[in-house]
């Protein structure tokens, strides 16, 4: 499934020191059918590019904090700006780390509730079919994604959560069970505007039959994550 | 800290202890023992250089004589992995044993590199970062060859599980394992768990890397065109790790004194990460002459050997190694083992291109010396001319033991106390046989590895199509055709201390198997040879007799060794006793190949309405069985009969039968024998099935709980679609190969064996409950 007349949608990927799933990220871009850009945590040139996904791994060893070094990259200044300006911004994993470091977002990840890593096929529900990343969902609907981290705990104050809650920005809410001790199941949110989605699990690891989580239709034939992908083509071509 | 440093600061004249100086004071007295050298060693050094070394010297030669840098006691026996291999078995080798790895062609321009390595001493010492410097080595070793690493597996074997030290060392070699792995962007696929009170002393930490390259993209350890430079890239040098190669590996470390236990390395996976992505764009570039990582040893290992394979000459001037702490004696430089450093071989105009990728990446960069036809490795610190000797000496010509070894006086009782020698009694009532089949299914041994491997990232670089719980790891290569390849390892250490021969057979056998189940065609194997003490003729027949049958059956089944590693000196008890040492562990990988990883085999049962079809033959054989070990404490006897030509037979029908869709799920028969392969497959995806084995117990004469527990070889369950049995059937007797149909899988979540009703529910809890509650 891609979308047609989508290629010449243009998505960057930004790879920083301690980045490991930029490649995957670039190819889940290319199934959709965009055009993966490459960018680098020192240019501060977004070359053009239509979108962006920050994509999960250790940026900076996770020293500090997950995300914490990250947000001082060159490329992130821009970031900030475009995302403000509406661009379609993706945080995966670390990503979704660096959009909470550099305030995009709001809340924080901190360790998992049992302190180890995790990984696992992870059923999430789809709360905002809305956002630039999710409008190829039902609200409601339930997908199956892998989740993969050690700090992916998501906390934030109650005046926050409930802010969060009545505004619809809960994006995606774990089901079948709270893997890490997250705040209200919450699994990813999204800025006001919807343009900015970050979210613990890997859609970039779910759009190719054989190689995502088990599905319905057999062995790691899940691809749910593909429509993430395919929905930022959708909603540049609605503001093309 | 170390004693060469010591002696070089408290040299007499004040001065660094220079080749010069060594030549005037020939009767200075050198702490060489304590570096885990030997007299007669000290005194070939001192042969072969004319002189006493030096203090820098002394320290190049103690770690790379050692036994894990030298493999001087085991050398003699592993020639016959080369001398067995025949020149049809290396038709796909375009690399072979004696570099970093070896180097497999699967086709299509594709080439795959893999190696199994252990780092058991450091791991019982430092658990978390012993286990992930481990997994930094091997990488390490794979990265060296040119290739991007793609995937790893670790083999890892505990004490009891209920040891008040166990749990210690695996939450610290798991966390490891995972916190480097993880960390790294490597899919962890497969690997081994073990429980066994002979490694409660000894811990076994082994870890596989398999990485991809293109056949051009091959690089090699050698230091060749003069006047190339030789560059340090990667992290600074520091204290970490210094002596760790030549003292933790050559003696025992238990009640030794204080100075043998010397600091165990600290790993940084973000460095790594960097260097991986750093070293692929130099490779990319074209910017490398040669290339070398530093694991043990560490700038004494990679100069004398990058010398020692290149033009042999080499000069160092060492005081631009980058250092993390600027008191680091020249001997404490020369054998710290800190990690995540490379070692390059220049040329002069290609060197500002190569500082500029380094430096893209921020990683530090020193050229610390030039390539020279001297025929010597020479180093200089601040001025002073430190080491000066021929490196073959030091990396290649080192000492070679012919170890004494003899079978131990023990084996025989040992091997006449079999099961039905010592009368251990089958169960007979169904409900025994129910209640033992549970019992087993949650014992440490058989249990769901889940608590563990659910640590372990098995989707980063997208490309993983099988990965544990299925038989072997399977990982996608070229994502336009589908290529790829299946490793699986494995390894028996109750058969191998029962028979050292067959049982490195045995390892091989279901290594191969499990790669065959997946459809995989199996290609070659690598090996991690877990033993005692050579310097007890006890362990070291096993080692001569496992490395032997591994070598015979190598032969046999067509599939040449490429490459691994020995770890001696696996022991804490007194010689020449049955519990001296570890269960001889030689643990075997095979790698195999796929032509559509899309299209490989899992091991479980998919839906209802499958037929399961069990291939091979059950004997009566439960020496040394999982059901021997939880149920009755007991290992005597011989190990099951090994029929490798009937696993050659197996693997070309599993093969074969994947290529023409002729089953849906396989899996092999191995520890707990066709009882807990059935719960295995009906557990993958939550599948019940009907078993029914009365033709099974008639045509090959067994009961029922032998049928169940018996851990015969060649054998395996698959799931045939409806309408293929007979096209299965045919396939097996074009070989001869006996197959019995057993059952077919239901949807009422029951798995049902002669009438035993075993609820899926029940089997999950027990096998997913044992792990969880000791670690949990």
């Amino acid at each position: 499934m891609s979308v047609s007349g989508a290629a010449g949608a243009r998505i960057g990927v930004v790879t920083f020191p301690g980045t490991l799933d930029d490649r995957d990220a670039q190819r889940a871009v290319r199934v959709a059918g965009a055009t993966p850009v490459p960018l680098w945590h020192g240019d501060a040139d977004l070359g053009g590019v239509d979108a962006v996904v920050l994509p999960g791994g250790f940026s900076y060893g996770d020293y500090l904090r997950a995300g914490a070094i990250a947000r001082f990259a060159p490329v992130m200044t821009s970031l900030v700006d475009a995302a403000k300006g509406g661009l379609p911004v993706l945080g995966i994993c670390n990503g979704f780390q660096m959009l909470t470091e550099s305030h995009l977002l709001p809340g924080s990840m901190i360790k998992n509730e049992r302190l180890t890593f995790i990984c696992r096929d992870q059923v999430l529900r789809v709360e905002n079919a809305g956002t630039a990343w999710t409008n190829e969902f039902a609200a409601g609907e339930e997908i199956t994604i892998p989740l993969k981290n050690q700090d992916g705990q998501y906390v934030a104050d109650e005046r926050t959560l409930d802010e969060l809650e009545g505004e619809g920005r809960v994006v995606f809410r774990y089901v079948g069970g709270n893997p890490n001790g997250s705040r209200r199941d919450i699994a990813g949110i999204s800025n006001a505007r919807g343009n900015v989605v970050g979210l613990m699990p890997h859609p970039e690891h779910a759009v190719e039959a054989g190689f995502g989580p088990d599905g319905a239709a057999g062995l790691r034939s899940g691809t749910d994550g593909l429509r993430f992908f395919t929905s930022a083509l959708t909603s540049l071509l609605a503001t093309a | 800290m170390s004693t060469a440093a010591t002696t070089s600061e408290n040299h007499p004249s004040g001065t660094p202890d220079t080749v010069e100086g060594a030549a005037t004071t020939p009767d200075l007295e050198l702490p060489y023992r304590s570096l885990g050298l030997k007299d007669n060693e000290y005194a070939d050094i001192v042969t072969i250089l004319g002189r006493r070394p030096t203090a820098a010297e002394l320290a190049m030669y103690s770690v790379m004589w050692s036994e894990h840098c030298s493999y001087k006691s085991s050398k003699k026996h592993l020639r016959q992995f080369g001398d067995k291999t025949t020149e049809a078995m290396r038709e796909h080798l375009l690399v072979g044993i004696g570099e970093n790895a070896g180097v497999v062609d699967i086709g299509g321009g594709w080439a795959v590199t893999f190696k199994v390595e252990s780092h058991n001493h450091p791991s019982y010492v430092e658990p978390y970062q012993g286990a992930a410097t481990g997994v930094g080595g091997i990488v390490r070793d794979i990265i060296s060859m040119g290739a991007r690493p793609v995937a790893i597996m670790d083999q890892l074997r505990f004490g009891a599980i209920d040891h008040p030290d166990t749990a210690r060392v695996v939450h610290g070699v798991v966390g490891g394992v995972g916190g480097y792995g993880n960390s790294l962007g490597l899919p962890n696929i497969g690997g081994e768990t073990e429980f066994d009170p002979c490694y409660q002393g000894n811990p076994l930490v082994n870890a596989l890397c398999v990485g991809v390259l293109r056949h051009e993209d091959i690089h090699l350890a050698s230091a060749t065109g003069v006047g190339n430079k030789v560059v340090l890239f990667g992290a600074r040098t520091g204290g970490d790790g210094i002596g760790g190669a030549s003292i933790l590996a050559s003696e025992t470390f238990e009640g030794g004194v204080p100075t043998k236990r010397p600091s165990v390395q600290v790993g940084d996976p973000f460095m790594e990460k960097v260097l991986i992505e750093c070293c692929l764009e130099l490779f990319h570039a074209g910017l490398v002459e040669g290339i070398q990582d530093l694991g043990a040893a560490g700038i004494s290992c990679a100069t004398s050997e990058l010398a020692s394979n290149g033009d042999g000459g080499m000069h160092v001037d060492l005081e631009s190694v980058l250092l993390r702490d600027p008191s680091l004696t020249a001997g404490e430089i020369l054998m710290s083992e800190s990690q995540e450093r490379m070692m390059a071989v220049v040329t002069p105009a290609k060197l500002e291109a190569f500082l500029a990728v380094t430096a893209k990446w921020d990683v530090e960069t020193a050229v610390i010396g030039e390539v020279n036809d001297s025929g010597r490795l020479t180093i200089d610190h601040f001025g002073h001319r430190i080491v000066d000797v021929d490196p073959r000496t030091v990396a290649h010509e080192g000492p070679v033991y012919d170890r004494p070894f003899a079978r131990p006086a023990w084996q025989d009782a040992l091997n006449a106390d079999g099961v039905t020698a010592a009368g251990l009694a089958l169960p007979t009532s169904p409900e025994e046989v129910r209640e033992q089949l549970l019992t087993l299914v949650a014992s440490p041994n058989l249990a769901s590895a889940s608590w563990i491997t659910d640590q372990y990232d098995r989707y980063v670089q997208g490309n993983t199509a099988l990965a544990m719980p299925d038989d072997a790891g399977v990982i996608r290569v070229d994502e336009s055709t589908g290529l790829g390849v299946a490793i699986a390892t494995d390894a028996n250490g109750r058969f191998a201390k029962l028979d050292p021969y067959t049982g490195a057979q045995h390892a091989l056998a279901e290594a191969y198997r499990n790669v065959a189940t997946t459809g995989a065609r199996p290609l070659a194997v690598t090996d991690c040879l877990n033993f005692g003490s050579p310097e007890d003729p006890d362990s070291m027949w096993q080692l001569v007799e496992a490395i032997t049958g591994l070598a015979d059956a190598c032969q046999v089944l067509g599939v040449p060794v490429t490459g691994g590693n020995v770890s001696l000196y696996n022991g804490t008890g007194e010689p020449g006793r049955i519990d001296s040492s570890i269960n001889p562990t030689p643990v075997v990988g095979v790698l195999g190949v796929l032509d559509d990883v899309a299209h490989a085999t899992p091991s479980g049962w998919r839906g209802a309405g499958e037929t399961i079809v069990l291939l091979g033959t059950t004997r009566a054989e439960l020496d040394g069985s999982v059901w021997a070990d939880v149920v009755h404490g007991h290992l005597g006897g011989l190990p099951p009969q090994l029929d490798l030509a009937a696993e050659k037979a197996l693997a070309a029908i599993l093969v074969n039968a994947s290529r023409d869709d002729l089953v849906l799920a396989a899996h092999d028969l191995s520890k707990g024998g066709l009882g807990q392969s059935l719960v295995d497959a009906a557990l993958r995806f939550g599948v019940g099935a009907r078993i029914d084995l009365t033709a099974l117990l008639t045509r090959d004469g067994v009961d029922l709980a032998t049928a169940l527990f018996s851990e015969s070889t060649a054998r395996a369950i698959v799931a045939v679609p409806r309408g293929s049995e007979v096209a299965l059937a045919d396939l097996c007797s074009a070989r001869g190969f006996p197959l019995v149909r057993i059952g077919e899988t239901t949807e009422d979540g029951v798995l049902e064996i002669d009438g035993l009703e075993l609820g899926l529910d029940e089997l999950r809890a027990a096998s997913t409950g044992t792990l969880a509650r000791h670690f949990g």
